[in-house]
């Protein structure tokens, strides 16, 4: 009894793995480039981009801000403090950034955009769309994948850019570490393609992970207050786990 | 809620933002604007060994940088290893004897190429071979003469 249970757990999961990849092609093939849809994908990303800069701005801040901390105290045991700059901009570029940045916006977007498509759902506003033969995927759930495909990579590079001047603010206000010295190691490690670019891409994938399980959750919502809020939930949950296995899987495929 | 048009706004301040971050990132924070960006001529070295030397460490002349490694790869005729570098155009002037050894930065600092220069008139000019090297010193090699060296001494 069981193992059938068991066997029916990953029949399930493995028919909503599918079932969310064929959601995904059906959004983007579906993709129409009217004036109605770059109006709406610039006005999705700014409730889900421009709305969410502050809360990466001040993680950004804070999180360069502790990383300079504890990296300059640890480094200066061993007489090295002046590499600081290298730990920085790599561990920032190519980890913290993209990462931090894609589970941020899983909290701070992802489950807004999963509310409304669900609630949208619970109040059979998708159903009314249907019925006047106005394609709901298409009106929908494209521009605001579209949104955080573009949101996620600006935000990236806006939380790289605050947590590098955390990152000066205290090694170079507070610490005192030459800023010729600063600068110059940060230019001669960080490689522009290997590294930034990787972190880059890196970024772009979650976006797309990121936005897209927000739209998937939503969409697939039950229609009613629970089903809502599970729907949130899980987008938070499935967004954290699937942006950290990703991480994973393309930092060895970048090496 | 706001107007449509202060909406769109907002949004393609948002876009020109993260191109402004993505500018002063790559321009300010990665080696984009380094010696591999301007003119540079490309010499060659035969090392017996060359240790840690990875690409793109730097190669320097009385300590300035004025150069990078661009590649390392075994030759297959001499089975020694084969370091490629770029110079800045700018030190188009190199002696054609100058020399090239693997050095270490500090103790447990990364290794690098430093050249000497030598008195020959004619300069090092694209394609070059720099003939004298010093190969990288192994520090098992050192430690293991030094045994060799006291245990003779007790001999």
């Amino acid at each position: 009894m069981n193992g059938q249970a068991q066997q029916q757990w990953l029949v399930q999961a493995v028919r909503r793995l599918g079932n969310a990849s064929v959601f995904l092609v059906q959004a983007l093939a579906g993709m129409k480039c009217t004036f109605f849809h770059v109006g709406e994908t610039l006005r999705q990303v700014y409730y889900i981009g421009v709305r969410s800069l502050i809360i990466i701005m001040m993680s950004g801040f804070f999180v360069g801000l502790v990383m300079t901390l504890q990296t300059y105290d640890t480094l200066s045991r061993f007489g090295a403090g002046d590499s600081v700059s290298t730990v920085l901009g790599l561990v920032l570029f190519k980890e913290l950034g993209p990462v931090l940045t894609a589970i941020l916006f899983a909290g701070r977007a992802g489950t807004a955009v999963a509310a409304e498509i669900g609630l949208m759902r619970a109040t059979e506003q998708i159903d009314a769309l249907d019925l006047m033969g106005i394609d709901a995927l298409e009106r929908i759930v494209q521009p605001r994948l579209l949104a955080g495909i573009i949101a996620v990579p600006v935000l990236t590079l806006v939380f790289n850019f605050m947590a590098l001047l955390g990152g000066v603010t205290f090694a170079i206000g507070m610490m005192g570490v030459d800023p010729i010295t600063f600068w110059g190691n940060l230019q001669n490690s960080v490689g522009l393609w290997e590294d930034f670019g990787a972190g880059m891409l890196k970024a772009v994938a979650f976006g797309v992970v990121a936005s897209w399980l927000a739209v998937y959750f939503g969409w697939t919502a039950h229609p009613t207050s629970e089903g809502v809020a599970k729907a949130t939930t899980h987008t938070v949950i499935a967004t954290s786990i699937s942006v950290l296995l990703l991480d994973f899987v393309l930092s060895a495929l970048m090496m | 809620m706001k107007s449509s048009n202060q909406v769109e706004i907002a949004a393609g301040i948002f876009l020109m933002l993260g191109i402004a971050a993505l500018i002063f990132l790559a321009v300010e924070a990665t080696d984009s604007n380094g010696v591999k960006g301007g003119q540079t001529y490309q010499v060659n070295a035969l090392f017996s060994n060359i240790g840690g030397l990875k690409r793109r460490a730097p190669v320097s002349m009385a300590g300035v940088t004025i150069g990078r490694v661009e590649s390392i790869e075994l030759d297959s005729e001499t089975l020694e290893a084969r370091v490629v570098m770029n110079i800045d155009a700018r030190y188009d002037d190199l002696p054609s004897d100058t020399s090239a050894s693997v050095l270490t930065s500090g103790i447990l600092g990364d290794q690098y190429v430093g050249l000497e220069p030598g008195g020959a008139p004619e300069p090092l000019t694209d394609g070059d071979r720099i003939l004298l090297t010093n190969s990288a010193v192994v520090l098992e090699q050192l430690i293991g003469k030094y045994i060799f060296n006291t245990e003779e001494e007790a001999e």
